[in-house]
């Protein structure tokens, strides 16, 4: 059991035949992903490693049987690219492209709330989803991962991969890793991710990676003192930075006082969740609440 | 990125939106023209740079006479600024905007920003204007008044009108003030502005509006479909080893610590400046090389790191994914051979092939303090910066 994806996933890759897209469908496919198709306008009949490449989602939906796609089309086509896999009926799609204008993902948004709510995304500017053993979709390497039971949900990519490292040597493996997104506005955010996570039987604990910047902790915080059952450990990365600058990601920035650290952990905190004060205590952060859980 | 308040007032006088008549100069000679140009009796001085709180600074002067231009103008040009914005080393003020003053009835507030748990655009207006805002929105949250509105419909009619109306005006002036909010909110989405306001918005005592001063700043990922705006980038603005790293892939931010770092990937970035902190060090920088961190990169962002004459270690925080350990350890030696390291680097590798990138390190004869662990890695390079340091 996992959320999102499994051994059942049906993977259509749009933008298949660009370089990181290439890459990225063979470790997955290495990985034991499902990829059924691919998707590049204009080279629809070619194959990329044996996996029929479609000019259109459609035309790869009906032919594959595609259920989620992954994203890896350039910034200023990857809205359109969304909509796309939207229209042509797939319940997820997952894009990784960093560097959208934030505005297209707000047109992006609006759209998939009104005419397209059967379609989750998930990023932009992420490193995608995995469930261990199951099905890796986007650019995390698989092998650091161990199937298990601990949810893991980030704003991060390389601190995610920290984490899932440092829960592999605590002996603890993950139902399934989810990266939201550095960007502004992102599809999936925390609160749909830990819903996910509550309803899902196989997890029994989740570590969640915030940021400064936005209020995504925040809502995250009430949804866990409201709805959450299961112990949820997390670490917020930004403490020490000053207001103002982005912190590399396009979300990442103290702005009118607000979005500081301080002020996420407090409000996690109260919500019952265990905040790591270092980047090196995650997993045993986590360890310890399962552990105190009995 | 961020652009001056005279910039601004050409992207809102393009929008149709109302700004006072004015003109930015270089020289006291051409402040004292542009005033005598404009006409009137009285002018204002101010000075152009990105920070805000000019004001407190002594950046912004009334001037009643062409002789109080000239002097006020002698004052600000080439003047170190210091605002609450710009840290204790303060801007240096090369351009000033001379602008015709007007008769202030009313000040109002407007801007706009992204909304990110509804993913929309929203509109905030206020009649405490001129204030700080983000004091008002803090104390009395009751005087903000807000709509969304659809990023490609712009702001709807009836949603202008209901905002004039909660400023409390009535009339003429309420249809104008509707018409002025829907055309910032235009103004807003066609130029991918990520940050646009009028502060203060202000009816003078001839009942016009007028936008008397104006902030703006724009997404940068959509600057690609705005050539006339990227025309009004200031480089002199810009923290010159930022916009070179830039160049080459890499995210770098200059803070005031004596620790270099360099890491892969923003989250891990931002985590390794809060482990340095919790050990009592200070990040010099925030650097992130990105997922693939290649030896040009890893070159690059080492000499970048070394022009600041603060740093006195450097940490290297690399967890290797797709991109191996034992690659970004290559690109480490190569960089470490091309360029002098005055200082000692605390190296600290995870993740894929770790083992070989180690063992590579290790091999190379270079100085490098190798720690295996995170919290052991920012402990040695705390200490290298507070004491061991230099070579």
């Amino acid at each position: 059991m996992s959320i999102l994806v499994d051994k059942n996933t049906r993977l259509l890759v749009q933008g298949i035949t660009g370089r990181t897209g290439t890459f990225h469908t063979l470790q997955a496919v290495e990985y034991g992903t499902r990829v059924v198709s691919g998707v590049t306008p204009g080279r629809g009949g070619e194959e990329v490693e044996g996996i029929p490449v479609f000019n259109t989602v459609c035309e790869a939906v009906e032919k594959t049987g595609a259920n989620a796609s992954v994203v890896y089309v350039p910034p200023r086509f990857a809205a359109d690219a969304v909509l796309e896999a939207a229209v042509g009926g797939l319940e997820l799609v997952i894009c990784i492209t960093e560097g959208i204008p934030v505005l297209d993902m707000a047109r992006v948004m609006k759209t998939l709330k009104s005419e397209h709510p059967g379609t989750r995304l998930v990023g932009p500017n992420c490193p995608g989803v995995i469930t261990p053993g199951e099905c890796k979709i986007g650019i995390m390497p698989g092998y650091i991962h161990s199937p298990g039971t601990i949810g893991v949900v980030s704003r991060s990519g390389t601190l995610t991969y920290e984490a899932v490292h440092q829960l592999s040597e605590v002996g603890l493996g993950q139902s399934t890793c989810l990266g939201i997104g550095g960007d502004p506005i992102i599809g999936t955010m925390f609160v749909d991710a830990l819903k996910l996570f509550e309803e899902d039987p196989s997890t029994k604990g989740v570590l969640m990676i915030g940021e400064i910047g936005g209020t995504a902790e925040e809502e995250a915080a009430e949804y866990i003192s409201a709805s959450m059952s299961k112990p949820v450990a997390a670490f917020i990365a930004g403490r020490g930075a000053p207001p103002g600058k982005r912190m590399g990601h396009a979300g990442a920035i103290i702005s009118g006082g607000k979005g500081t650290a301080p002020e996420k952990v407090a409000a996690l905190e109260a919500a019952g969740a265990q905040v790591a004060l270092t980047p090196d205590q995650l997993g045993q952060t986590m360890a310890g609440m399962l552990s105190s859980e009995g | 990125m961020k652009i001056h308040e005279y910039q601004a007032k050409e992207v809102l006088a393009a929008a149709g939106l109302p700004v006072p008549r004015g003109k930015a100069v270089e020289t006291v000679d051409d402040a004292v023209a542009v005033a005598e140009d404009l006409g009137g009796s009285l002018w204002v001085v101010k000075a152009q740079i990105h920070a805000g709180g000019r004001g407190k600074g002594g950046g912004v002067k009334l001037a009643s006479s062409l002789d109080e231009v000239r002097e006020h103008s002698e004052a600000i040009l080439g003047m170190q600024l210091v605002t609450p914005q710009t840290g204790p080393e303060g801007r240096e003020v090369k351009k000033v905007l001379i602008v015709e003053a007007c008769d202030i009835a009313s000040e109002f507030y407007a801007g706009i920003v992204l909304d990110r748990q509804l993913g929309l655009p929203v509109l905030m207006v206020s009649a405490e204007g001129g204030m700080d805002i983000e004091e008002v929105a803090a104390s009395t949250p009751e005087k903000i008044f807000k709509a969304s509105f659809d990023p490609t419909e712009g702001l709807a009619v009836e949603d202008g009108r209901s905002l004039a109306g909660r400023l409390g005006l009535e009339g003429g002036l309420l249809d104008e003030m509707g018409e002025l909010l829907q055309k910032l909110a235009r103004c807003f989405l066609d130029t991918d502005a990520s940050l646009a306001e009028i502060n203060p918005l202000v009816r003078t005592t001839d009942d016009g509006l007028l936008a008397l001063d104006a902030k703006f700043s724009f997404d940068d990922n959509a600057l690609f479909r705005h050539p006339e705006i990227k025309e009004y980038r200031d480089p002199a603005e810009e923290d010159p080893l930022e916009t070179r790293a830039a160049e080459f892939g890499l995210s770098y931010i200059k803070l005031d610590g004596d620790i270099g770092c360099m890491v892969n990937g923003a989250g891990l970035a931002m985590a390794t400046l809060d482990i340095i902190k919790h050990f009592g060090g200070e990040a010099a920088n925030f650097l992130d090389v990105g997922g693939g961190a290649t030896t040009e990169k890893v070159t690059e962002a080492f000499k970048i790191i070394l022009e600041d004459a603060d740093v006195k270690a450097i940490l290297v925080n690399i967890f290797g994914g797709i991109m191996k350990c034992d690659v970004i350890a290559e690109g480490i030696i190569e960089a470490a051979e091309t360029i002098e390291l005055r200082v000692p680097v605390v190296v600290r590798l995870e993740g894929t092939n770790v083992q070989r990138g180690r063992e590579l390190l290790e091999a190379s004869g270079l100085e490098l303090i190798s720690a295996p662990g995170l919290p052991e890695a920012v402990r040695k390079v705390v200490e290298q910066a507070q004491g061991g340091g230099g070579s």
